[in-house]
């Protein structure tokens, strides 16, 4: 299954990354040679075998629901690049 | 003064029987630091003033008689994706360059609890990206054995302050290799614990079902106390285990009789350099002149491991990675629209190798692929921890050599997946969420090789005790020693 360079523009979007030309060419034979590589795993009969998502099982991870302070707002804002009365000021969204 | 050869014990001992001040113990290391930095630059920021402070005030609870943990008052450093409040915490990224936490890690909070003394900020390749810090944002660090290659990554910075005497231990972080791997090209100790033993709260995520934070050192005992005081659950940690935490030093026991020790076939393939596998078998022999029971074993799915993982970390990382948006903190390059902001903001905040594994994991997750990639990865993932657990009926410990070579020169692995390869033995470990050591056990070419030894989880105890054995018996921990004493 080889990716083309017009997936790669796409897949970039998603990931809302702006590539050049040149990075689009060497990025797509790049993913082309991992996912290659990748392509070993579809050799396995994985039919009946369940995923692992974390290797030393944990369930239900819960916390009592009471109200704890939250961050100080000084903080929370300190890195902020643009900020205005305690918000994060951005361009239009839309 | 011979300083930089004393243990972290030794120098305890020292600051209590008042031999030495917690002020001068830093100064010392402070000097080494700056004296070593321009040729080994392991260090992205280092910060006198505070640490001078914080020695101040242990001198200050030792002169009023108040009892000191083993710790305090000792200089140490912390890989550079440890939060550290008040102090810039990079992550060796344009991204974060002059981001600067709001708050401690964990671990940060829970060295300082015990009076270490923080010096500064290590290098590592660019978000935990890579095997040889040559993918840091700033600069490349220097092994210290040898100036012309790598010091292993992504916790080459924390490595080479340890090999290099500029700090007695620091903290690395771990998801495919990223401790042992430095801690083996560098001659030092490096653990990775069981996922869940140490918490990863203020860790700055790569992948979050590898990523683990260990000590290195320069020895065993070291090591122990170190995760004495950083182990144990965290409720701010989602993925932090509860469990049974002992005091690590108890298992430093010169013993391996009737240790079994298996030996998987599968770590002993095509791509082994026979120069370093004839040090790993020597070191074998030696465990079982101790009285190891030493046999062969077979992890049948271990060449699935690392597409495995090559699907798995980037699918993991595409999703902590979304975070830098340049909205709130980090890197903002301003444009028209919201997207637009994105798009030019993340191009320029991020390296090639973070970018591709951003595209590799975006893409393994995106609808159509996501069954074929990222599920069917997680899939062969429980098939490599099957593997583990057959062979930990039988066995206590699995040996293997660190790395299938020692340390190579800078730009020698620029092809991705040649540099991908190198962990080849240290990533099943990560999958399976196992707990890996790495030890100095010789040389080739005058660079160090590391012994592997990977055991079952929580099982932390007999890496230290068979570890702390080999070390007992040989001398190769010593080897510092040139690279250590005072400038």
């Amino acid at each position: 299954m080889k990716i083309s360079s017009k997936e790669v523009e796409h897949v970039a979007l998603l990931a809302r990354l702006q590539l050049t030309e040149e990075e689009t060419l060497i990025y797509t034979e790049q993913l082309n040679s991992i996912l290659g590589y990748a392509q070993m795993l579809q050799k396995l009969d994985t039919t009946d075998v369940v995923p692992t998502a974390h290797a030393v099982e944990l369930y239900n991870v819960m916390r009592e629901d009471v109200v704890k302070p939250s961050m100080e707002l000084e903080k929370v804002i300190r890195n902020a690049p643009d900020e205005e009365n305690g918000f994060f000021r951005v361009p239009k969204i839309v | 003064m011979g300083i930089f050869l004393k243990s972290l014990n030794e120098m305890h001992q020292m600051l209590v029987n008042r031999e030495i001040s917690s002020l001068e113990l830093t100064k010392a290391y402070l000097k080494s630091i700056h004296n070593k930095e321009p040729q080994i630059n392991a260090f992205i920021s280092i910060n006198d003033e505070f640490a001078l402070k914080k020695a101040v005030e242990i001198d200050g609870k030792i002169s009023s008689g108040e009892e000191i943990g083993v710790l305090a008052g000792i200089p140490m450093a912390l890989k550079d994706n440890m939060c550290t409040e008040g102090i810039n915490t990079t992550c060796g990224s344009k991204m974060l360059e002059n981001f600067n936490p709001p708050y401690n890690a964990t671990v940060t909070q829970r060295l300082y609890e015990q009076g270490a003394v923080l010096v500064g900020k290590l290098n590592m390749d660019e978000f935990a990206m890579g095997s040889s810090t040559e993918n840091s944002g700033f600069f490349t660090t220097k092994n210290p054995w040898n100036k012309e290659r790598v010091p292993g990554g992504s916790s080459g910075g924390s490595a080479a302050s340890v090999a290099g005497g500029e700090v007695p231990y620091s903290l690395g972080s771990d998801t495919g290799g990223s401790i042992r791997q430095p801690a083996g090209f560098c001659g030092v100790v490096g653990l990775k614990p069981t996922y869940g033993a140490v918490s990863r709260y203020g860790l700055v995520a790569f992948a979050s079902s590898l990523d683990q934070i260990g000590p290195l050192t320069r020895d065993v005992r070291d090591n122990a106390e170190v995760l004495n005081a950083i182990a144990g659950y965290d409720s701010k940690d989602s993925t932090s285990i509860y469990f049974d935490k002992p005091n690590y030093t108890q298992f430093l026991q010169n013993d391996v009789k009737g240790l079994k020790i298996g030996v998987p076939e599968e770590f002993f393939a095509q791509g082994l350099d026979p120069d370093v596998e004839k040090i790993i078998k020597k070191a074998i022999k030696t465990l079982e002149e101790l009285g190891a029971e030493v046999g062969t074993c077979s992890l049948p799915h271990m060449e699935y491991a690392m597409p495995t993982y090559y699907i798995i970390a980037p699918a993991e990382c595409s999703s902590n990675l979304a975070r830098y948006d340049g909205v709130s903190y980090g890197l903002r390059n301003p444009a028209e629209d919201m997207i637009e902001m994105y798009k030019k903001t993340r191009a320029a905040g991020f390296g090639q190798e973070v970018k591709r594994r951003i595209m590799l994991g975006t893409y393994a997750l995106s609808s159509g692929y996501y069954d074929a990639y990222y599920l069917n990865a997680q899939k062969v993932r429980t098939l490599i921890k099957q593997d583990f657990d057959k062979v930990f009926e039988k066995f206590d410990v699995l040996v293997s050599p660190t790395t299938p070579n020692i340390a190579y020169k800078f730009g020698d692995k620029s092809d991705p997946i040649s540099m991908y390869l190198g962990d080849v033995y240290t990533i099943p470990v990560n999958l399976a969420g196992l707990p890996g050591i790495s030890i100095p056990a010789g040389f080739v070419d005058g660079m160090p090789v590391g012994l592997q030894l990977i055991s079952k989880h929580f099982n932390e105890g007999i890496l230290y005790k068979t570890a702390y054995t080999f070390e007992q018996n040989t001398d190769f921990h010593k080897s510092c020693t040139g690279l250590l004493e005072e400038v």
